[in-house]
């Protein structure tokens, strides 16, 4: 895939920025720069994983999201909804209830992603236990990392399970019941679905593989939240009949699915780690490639705290959220049969189709340049500008780091004038005037944080 | 490149050549001259399975110095085509290194065996991770091993 069909779903708002720089600093990529007093992403340092989203004092950054009317202009609308959502709610407003809101802002079915990890579940287990390739294998669940993975740690490509995701195996079976037991023609079928994270949505309209997905439209789960609470505030809804549902009973494991531990609990053999927070991966993938740890079998690497109950687009504190999901665990059946989960009446047919298709290529971001003896001299002069950098990190010369400015610098994208400490020192030599490094300042933050009517309104 | 004052930048460093220090028995930093390498190969766009072997066998080496030498200088001369390090050490030195060089030759005792440590991988597997490995030793004064790595294979 081209470097340029790298999507985002994280945008920003230049009219509400503040330009504090807070999401440059905050980043675990280093993809966000200030220039003219506003953060620019460099789309190919940028995994999704929704940090400057949380970190923005000023909620200046949005995640897009796919128009709802299309849920309206579908034939034959149908919601593919991840068990989390539930959680959102308090929990004196029963799954029941919200189901019914569900089904009357429209919606043909609900059915739960989780439905197809009973089927995962096996499938890990004889991966794992048979693997004699690259080891950890590294799940693939959580599309931020699978992205990291990508820009970040290309040595560890080869170790990324290409198993699909709940989300795409139960939407290969939506689409096949409804065909072939319901009758509904295919081209009527639209299937939503619903997302904590940004992340998620960056993976459904740009797959990491050229596979497409089978997703048709992404509602952004704060949104729906909202929706669903406004119906049932106003009590429009009507109570749903048992029978109208596909909503089925998950399992103990399934529920358990979306939290931290959630696959490594699948697992009954082998040194199996569960780790969240993306800052956290960085450090361990840091070790992994390095040879610091070894003899690991099986890795669930989730990029936000408390997994997806921590996802960006989660209406509630995301451990009131993983209290109430792991609630609803303890009540959840051990095990489902397929009378309860007719998923796994489908089995054979998502044997077939649960290999991701095509491979995951790395695209490092810390390569210097594509001709090696290029990057070797770049990679020399960035070194030296570097050690006479003051290593602050203050970011006033609107990069992450010293060393991240000094990149910028040999890649032609700034100037080493940029940083504070070398305009002082110039100035001091009078190869600078106080003229010269406010213009400096003013290209990097804008007019406004440079007017020197500040002086005045400070009565200085 | 660059207004006059400026200059300093663009006088060229002799070459990226690099010397870390390594203390022996200092287990808690083991492995960060290897992690330093590594980073700077991803930077010049070394091909991700050329990276990883050079961090096996720089990371064994440094290991091995760590576990059994006094201290030690690890030399990286990076060039535009391949790697060379250089580890010296100052330690007990290897009697017989085209022994020590046969898988499952080992000097450990039945009792750091029995941890799953001392299975006589070591130089087997720094020899498989490199391109060139040369391997001088004097017993009582140190040892010194030397591989190269090419970019482009």
């Amino acid at each position: 895939m081209a470097v340029e069909d790298f999507h985002h779903a994280l945008k920003f708002k230049s009219d509400l920025c503040i330009g504090c720089a807070h999401c440059t600093g905050i980043c675990p990529t280093g993809a966000i720069h200030i220039e003219d007093g506003h953060p620019q992403l460099d789309p190919n340092r940028c995994v999704d994983c929704g940090r400057c989203y949380q970190h923005c004092p000023v909620n200046a950054i949005y995640i897009e999201q796919d128009d709802f009317q299309t849920v309206y202009n579908c034939k034959y609308p149908v919601l593919l909804l991840p068990s989390i959502f539930i959680a959102q709610f308090e929990e004196k407003i029963k799954e029941k209830t919200i189901l019914s809101a569900l089904y009357h802002i429209g919606f043909k079915h609900v059915f739960e992603v989780e439905k197809s990890v009973d089927f995962i579940k096996e499938e890990m287990q004889r991966t794992v236990a048979e693997n004699n390739g690259y080891k950890p294998i590294i799940s693939t669940f959580c599309p931020a990392i699978v992205r990291l993975i990508q820009v970040k740690f290309p040595v560890l490509v080869p170790n990324l399970y290409l198993l699909k995701p709940p989300l795409d195996l139960t939407a290969l079976y939506i689409k096949k019941l409804l065909t072939e037991e319901d009758h509904i023609p295919a081209e009527d079928i639209g299937i939503f679905y619903v997302t904590p994270c940004a992340a998620k949505i960056a993976a459904i309209k740009s797959p990491a593989t050229e596979e497409e997905s089978s997703v048709s439209q992404v509602i952004n789960m704060n949104f729906l939240y909202s929706k669903v609470m406004r119906v049932i505030k106003q009590g429009e809804y009507k109570l749903c009949e048992d029978s109208r549902t596909r909503y089925h009973r998950l399992s103990k494991s399934s529920v358990n699915f979306t939290l931290t531990g959630g696959e490594v609990g699948l697992l009954s053999t082998g040194r199996n780690l569960a780790i969240d927070g993306i800052h956290n991966v960085l450090d361990f993938l840091e070790k992994l490639e390095d040879e610091d740890i070894q003899d690991i079998d099986f890795l669930e690497l989730r990029a936000c705290d408390q997994s997806c109950a921590g996802g960006i687009l989660c209406a509630n504190n995301r451990f009131l959220m993983a209290e109430r999901q792991h609630k609803r665990m303890q009540k959840s059946p051990d095990e489902v049969d397929s009378e309860d989960n007719d998923l796994l009446n489908y089995v054979d047919y998502l044997n077939e189709h649960k290999r991701v298709l095509g491979t995951v290529e790395p695209r490092s971001m810390d390569k210097m340049d594509d001709n090696m003896a290029v990057a070797m001299q770049k990679m020399r002069r960035a070194f030296e500008i570097n050690q006479n950098l003051p290593q602050v990190d203050c970011r006033i010369c609107g990069y992450q780091s010293c060393k991240a400015l000094s990149e910028a610098v040999v890649n032609e994208k700034a100037s080493v004038e940029q940083c504070i400490f070398v305009q002082r020192a110039l100035e001091h030599s009078e190869k600078l005037t106080i003229l010269d490094t406010l213009h400096i300042n003013t290209k990097i933050w804008g007019t406004k944080k440079n007017d020197p009517a500040i002086a005045k309104n400070l009565n200085l | 490149m660059g207004p006059e004052y400026l200059q300093f930048i663009n006088q060229t460093i002799v070459n990226m050549d690099f010397t870390y220090h390594v203390e022996g028995g200092d287990f808690t930093n083991a492995g960060s001259t290897s992690s330093e390498v590594k980073r700077m190969l991803k930077k010049l766009g070394v091909s991700p399975d050329i990276v990883k072997k050079t961090v096996v066998a720089l990371y064994e080496a440094e290991v091995n110095i760590v576990a059994h030498a006094y201290r030690g200088d690890i030399n990286v001369d990076l060039e535009e085509d391949k790697v060379r390090i250089v580890l010296a050490d100052e330690g007990p030195g290897i009697p017989n290194i085209e022994w020590a060089m046969q898988k499952g030759n080992s000097t450990a005792s039945q009792k750091v065996r029995e941890m799953g440590f001392g299975a006589g991988m070591g130089l087997p597997n720094i020899q498989n991770n490199s391109d060139e490995l040369k391997i001088n030793s004097v017993v009582g004064q140190g040892t010194t091993i030397e591989f190269v790595n090419y970019f482009n294979k």
